[in-house]
């Protein structure tokens, strides 16, 4: 029998049908109709404090589970608040689902209260986005939202639906075949392009495979790690894609660019074939573009045809899903290497080697001095055996992160990359923990970052999320203190948070969560310990760090790759 | 700098040229023309962009990545017909009418108003020929310009090719 729903019946309907779990929201006036459904569905309401903080939980949580992460807004402010988390999610591949409520169709265009043009504004940071006009549409355009989201390259969709188009009635119908002509992502690439590569790879004394973020939203790990031992190349993980192999793995250098380690920075610079895989050529990565990597050909494996040849030439363009086309190169590598051997590696290992061993990643920490943050990220990866997902700001405390934490696996480190959103961290973090409740949840903030989206914790704590943010407080905005050190004749415009720290544990206390405090070096591990021995409620660590330190190795912006500098000295 | 002539063909739904202007804007595409319309199916339009720059490559692929491009399509302007519809208006004192409607039948643009002291002409052609006559009207003085934007049609060259293949295997 036919089943008669109102909209916004439908809309949850649909939802569930798309296996959505956890949706991640604020309701307000336009909204109003989809929340009244959301009592009686199977899905799990998390009201955040914040619409930014709604959808960068989306964003941790189809981070950490490679699922569609799904947002609620209302119209106007509720909508626009959202426009962050879009653009990042945009800019990082992040599957998204935005869900927003809009003025009703005879009010549209009449300024009406609450009304803000959400399709026109959130249509250069979403991969698609709908205004529902017909009640009847709205089981169809849920199913094509969530495809386009979780296929091809991954990004954030919007769905805007009008209060009156939520009110209407609609007899249910089960969404048709998809109709998108113009949408038909490549997944497997060309295997006359797969052979050339391989000849190329075969004949290389100095490859190098650049994996990005792609191989994880790919979840093309393992095709990886295969496929680079079969050819014995050196592998650099970038921002997006730390853990995509393991740091433990002897052909792993680290991350590369303006923070990353000396020896996968250069060997990129001198690599004779660059293998990349899921990446995009960033000029975090890159420097200055046309001084990078001058020596090699170019490999590009990628989903969307748009990255290649963006920013850099590819000789052996490959359109295709990494794991895909990962799959094809092994094949392709294992019927090359019964006929003849790769060229010989020890010389190209043996450089790589001695890069490593004269620049290491380093820090000090003086047992009588102030806080390192690379200590506590070092003890914290001692104490949790290296088992957490680990959450990221961005500034210092992201880079610190990602260079000293060893990752293991894919989908254990998430952070804002392409956006830079300072304040992901703590959204995300309570966002992944929804998704992946075993886990270890650990942020790891700055007290900049910490400042913009800390209301979330409220939300944490009354949804029973038992994250724990390690705020590494340094009393500035301290990426931004290093440059103006460096670049600004030692002018400290507008960094200094010291007048205006508010006090982290009771802050934490307030909010419903555990607050703990470690000030000098020998206190770090005893805190992280009873950090990570609470698991009633979210546990915030204040760490009083060194307000000096300064990321290092560091490119200068614009800079060439070939000058990496390891110290201010060198500068 | 290169002119290139493209034609995208998008599914026929609201909004979808703005997904294209916001597209060429953000990019940092230059546009020099775009005219839309109806294709000889409903659910399709065709849009046809006049762009300027060297960035064909990307600005292809970036078309391709909306959702509602089905196709994309940069003309060989050796085997394109391109057309234009231009309306000008020229001052025209009695006394230099004739010699006005001389030229204007030079180029066979139709008159599609007379007034007091000028004269409105109608002349569709390629950019070129539009361009020389406007030239030409220069020296009595435009009062107003109106252009439609180009609209493109590659040529059927199966035939000729195949021949000249032909001949020269």
């Amino acid at each position: 029998m036919a089943e008669e729903l109102s909209g916004a019946q439908a809309l949850i309907k649909a939802l569930e049908h798309e296996g959505v779990d956890i949706a991640f929201g604020v309701p307000g006036g336009a909204i109003l109709p989809a929340y009244d459904p959301i009592l009686d569905s199977s899905i799990r309401h998390i009201l955040a404090r914040h619409e930014q903080g709604a959808g960068h939980m989306a964003s941790g949580y189809a981070h950490a589970t490679g699922r569609v992460g799904v947002t609620i807004a209302t119209s106007g402010p509720g909508a626009t608040n959202l426009v962050t988390p879009l653009q990042d999610a945009y800019m990082d591949s992040i599957p998204l689902v935005a869900i927003t409520g809009q003025v009703a169709m005879s009010s549209i265009g009449l300024d009406a209260f609450q009304e803000a043009h959400t399709w026109g504004i959130s249509m250069p940071c979403t991969k698609h986005n709908y205004l529902v006009t017909d009640v009847n549409d709205i089981p169809d355009v849920i199913r094509e939202a969530f495809h386009l989201a979780a296929t091809g390259r991954p990004g954030p969709v919007l769905v805007d639906i009008p209060k009156d188009v939520l009110a209407a009635a609609m007899v249910w119908h089960r969404p048709g075949e998809l109709d998108l002509p113009g949408y038909k992502p490549s997944i497997k690439g060309h295997p006359k392009q797969v052979r050339t590569a391989i000849d190329k790879i075969f004949d290389s004394i100095r490859p190098v495979i650049y994996a990005g973020g792609g191989i994880v939203r790919a979840n093309a790990s393992a095709e990886l790690i295969r496929f680079a031992e079969l050819i014995d190349a050196p592998v650099v993980t970038t921002l997006m894609a730390r853990g995509v192999i393991p740091d433990s793995h002897p052909q792993t250098l680290g991350m590369p660019g303006m923070h990353g380690v000396y020896a996968a920075t250069t060997a990129m610079q001198r690599s004779d074939l660059l293998i990349a895989i899921g990446a995009r050529f960033d000029d975090r990565v890159t420097g200055d573009p046309s001084k990078f990597a001058p020596l090699a050909e170019v490999i590009h494996v990628d989903v969307d045809p748009a990255e290649i040849g963006k920013v850099r030439n590819a000789d052996v363009p490959i359109v295709g899903d990494a794991k895909a086309v990962l799959e094809q190169l092994i094949v392709a590598a294992e019927a090359k290497a019964s006929k003849r051997p790769l060229a010989g590696r020890e010389e190209w290992y043996a450089t790589v080697r001695g890069w490593q061993q004269s620049h290491p990643l380093a820090y000090e920490q003086d047992p009588d001095g102030p806080i390192q943050q690379q200590y506590v990220i070092e003890e914290l990866h001692r104490l949790t055996g290296g088992d957490a997902i680990v959450v990221a700001g961005v500034g210092q405390h992201q880079m610190w992160a990602s260079q000293f934490w060893k990752f293991e696996a894919p989908r254990t480190w998430i952070n804002s990359g392409g956006l830079g959103t300072m304040g992901y961290a703590v959204p995300a973090a309570i966002g992944a923990k929804a998704g992946r409740p075993e886990a270890t949840v650990f942020a790891i903030d700055g007290d900049g970052c910490f400042q913009m989206t800390s209301q979330e914790l409220i939300t944490a704590a009354v949804e029973n999320i038992p994250v724990k943010i390690a705020v590494m407080n340094n009393h500035s905005l301290g990426m931004v203190k290093q440059w103006q050190r460096l670049f600004y004749g030692e002018r400290y415009s507008a960094t200094d948070l010291t007048d205006h720290t508010p006090d982290y544990v009771k802050l934490a206390e307030a909010m419903g969560c555990a607050g703990l405090r470690a000030e000098t070096p020998d206190e770090v591990a005893p805190t992280l310990e009873k950090a990570l021995a609470i698991d009633d409620r979210p546990v915030v660590v204040e760490l009083r760090c060194d307000p000096d330190a300064m990321v290092f190795p560091m490119v200068p912006a614009g800079g060439s790759n070939d000058d990496v500098v390891m110290s201010e000295e060198e500068l | 700098m290169d002119q290139h002539v493209i034609s995208v063909i998008v599914e026929n739904k609201p909004g979808v040229l703005a997904r294209v202007s916001s597209l060429f804007a953000r990019r940092g595409f230059n546009i020099h023309s775009l005219a839309v319309g109806p294709t000889e199916d409903p659910k399709l339009s065709r849009m046809t962009v006049v762009v300027d720059g060297p960035a064909m490559e990307q600005i292809v692929k970036q078309l391709y990545k909306l959702v509602h491009t089905v196709k994309v399509t940069e003309h060989d302007r050796d085997n394109t017909v391109e057309r234009e519809v231009m309306l000008l208006r020229v001052n025209a004192e009695p006394k230099r009418r004739s010699e006005i409607f001389d030229a204007a039948a030079l180029f066979e643009a139709r008159a599609v108003d007379v007034g007091a002291s000028s004269i409105a002409f109608e002349l569709t052609g390629d950019p070129r020929r539009l361009a020389d006559f406007l030239e030409l009207m220069r020296t009595y003085g435009i009062v107003s310009l109106v252009k439609s934007g180009r609209i493109a049609i590659a040529k059927d060259t199966k035939g000729t090719t195949r021949k000249r293949r032909l001949k020269t295997a």
